[in-house]
């Protein structure tokens, strides 16, 4: 600490890199995102109200929030047994596999969507097996769920990753030691421990889903009060010339993603402070 | 992500193998779970992956590069890498800035600038794409400027470049701040008590110090630039041969129902991915290395 505070003296490029900095950020970042707020902010409440309170808003916020929720929580299952699998177990082809987890961060989500229409569609590859069960995904509030669960993967699996290799053994040894069997163990000692992880892998996997747009919009069909996620809303609204109701909902979005980053960023805290003990 | 490189110095040095067997799962537990972990990975990453050069191939080899033979293929193609030649190394300048003034300095206030820095991430593409159109639209706050002078910002190339660079304007510094804040600023104070001036400080000190983190930040903020498909829609203007990237030139042919071209152009794009994903393990497995010696 004392070295760095002497060294600001020393150290040169303060005033630049700063400066830079402050400005590159203002310039893409803060300016157009507080034309949002100030563009909304010209509109009458009652306007406002209508624009983000309509019926069809309403239902895209319903399938919007309801299928990133379902996705995230799907996630913290498998996620969690992926994550456990690549850190404690060794298997051929398991560095394959871990470097596999991160493809939904890679593909382009507008080929994801196209890649899992073709797979769930009533004659790709899962889609006809479904079919004669009468269960439908591409096109349908499934078809959402689908993709926003391969969007969400990474983010839980990552998350646990890091703790779950740090997880010291004694806790186990111990544990077991105390009489505890294998499943006491990974119940009351390994799941609690994993748990700041988990919901912060959880929010990260919702965060993202809420806002995802390019592997959602093929897959879901469009249907008006039916398939439509929220960020589909905005360019509808925008396809149509109404900048103002794009706006008012994308303000509505925007607040529930500060929320969102501000609990990760508090989740974060607790997890670390959590482990450093 | 920032924890990726972190991660996997740990999974070096941490081994299972000597513990006790009490603190072992029993042998169909590990059966069972890494039957689940497998399915679950392909059945929602490799089936993807694996459709799209089927549905790509399904005419033939013939078919798959005819597709590349359109000139408003070649054209999305040009554009998506013009745009991450601007788009990133924008950003790894900005990051290389931001990561420099965060880790050597101490100013109130830092915090706060982390997590602005952060912002992009959680912001919707379709709403990045938005708070463009409103400050450069025609019915935004320099539309009326812009068209004066006859200059054409949204849907325009620069446009895109300016969504391109707000989605992926974290990448690098995201992944530099940790590092550089993790290394302090002793070394830098060495070569600068030893005569160095600020440029040779970084060269020469700096810079091989974070070269690793620096690369992979560099590679995943390319694959999100030549990737990015919401917020250049909404700044694009689909303008066939003249605005289009790529993902978008494979939403025109796939909702033309050209399946075999919209699939060969999402090729190259999946082609991207796992060239992505490659280039990021040889570097964590690299820094991994560089730790160990």
């Amino acid at each position: 600490m004392s070295t760095a505070r002497v060294s600001r003296s020393v150290i040169p490029g303060f005033g630049i890199s700063l400066g830079f900095t402050l400005a590159y950020l203002g310039i893409i970042v803060l300016l157009p995102l507080a034309a949002a707020f100030i563009r909304t902010a010209g509109m009458s409440w009652a306007d406002f109200v209508a624009a983000v309170a309509s019926p069809r808003v309403v239902a895209s916020y319903k399938l919007s929030f309801g299928a990133s929720f379902a996705a995230a929580a799907v996630n913290c299952v498998f996620g969690l047994i992926v994550a456990w699998v690549l850190v404690r177990y060794r298997f051929p082809g398991r560095r394959i596999l871990d470097a596999l987890v991160d493809l939904p961060f890679a593909l382009p989500t507008a080929v994801a969507g196209i890649a899992l229409t073709a797979i769930y569609a009533k004659n790709g590859w899962v889609g006809q097996w479904l079919e004669p069960l009468g269960v439908k995904v591409a096109f349908t509030e499934i078809g959402v769920f689908v993709a926003l669960t391969f969007i969400g993967l990474p983010f839980v699996v990552r998350t646990l990753q890091p703790v779950l290799e740090e997880l010291e053994p004694e806790l186990e040894e111990a544990s077991a030691t105390l009489g505890a069997n294998r499943w006491q163990t990974i119940s009351r000692v390994i799941l609690p421990e994993l748990f700041p992880a988990l919901l912060t892998g959880f929010a990260m996997a919702f965060a993202r889903a809420l806002g995802e747009y390019g592997s959602v919009v093929f897959i879901s069909g469009n249907m008006p009060m039916r398939t439509e996620i929220t960020p589909l809303l905005i360019i509808t609204k925008l396809e149509q010339y109404d900048y103002a109701g794009a706006t008012a909902i994308a303000v509505v979005m925007l607040v529930v993603s500060f929320v969102m980053l501000l609990l990760i960023n508090l989740l974060q805290k607790w997890s670390r402070r959590h482990h450093r003990l | 992500m920032a924890s990726a490189i972190a991660s996997t110095l740990s999974s070096h040095s941490g081994s299972a193998q000597s513990a006790p067997r009490a603190t072992h799962d029993p042998r169909w537990v590990r059966w069972l779970l890494t039957t689940v972990a497998l399915l679950f990975l392909a059945f929602f990453l490799l089936l993807p992956l694996a459709a799209v050069f089927t549905e790509a191939l399904r005419r033939g080899v013939g078919a798959y590069f005819a597709a590349f033979g359109d000139p408003d293929a070649l054209a999305s193609i040009k554009l998506t890498l013009i745009t991450a030649a601007i788009a990133v190394p924008a950003n790894t300048l900005f990051g290389v800035a931001a990561a420099w003034v965060i880790a050597k300095f101490h100013f109130p206030g830092k915090s706060i600038l982390i997590t602005l820095i952060d912002l992009p991430f959680a912001v919707s593409p379709v709403i990045s794409g938005l708070i463009y159109v409103l400050v450069f639209g025609l019915q935004g706050w320099l539309g009326p400027w812009l068209m004066e002078h006859d200059l054409k910002i949204i849907f325009a190339v620069p446009g895109i470049v300016l969504a391109t660079m707000f989605v992926t304007f974290p990448f690098v510094a995201r992944e530099l701040i940790p590092l550089m804040q993790a290394q302090g600023a002793d070394e830098e104070y060495a070569a600068i008590t030893l005569g160095a001036n600020g440029w040779q400080t970084f060269w020469r000190v700096t810079l091989p110090n974070i070269k690793w983190g620096l690369l992979y930040g560099v590679i995943l903020c390319n694959a999100r630039a030549m990737g990015e498909f919401g917020a250049v829609s909404v700044v694009s203007g689909h303008i066939r041969g003249e605005t289009n990237t790529m993902p978008l030139h494979v939403e025109i042919l796939y909702n033309e129902y050209n399946f075999v071209a919209a699939f060969a152009v999402a090729s190259l794009l999946a082609l991207l991915a796992i060239v992505t994903l490659v280039l990021k393990s040889l570097v964590e497995w690299r820094h991994a290395q560089a730790h160990v010696e």
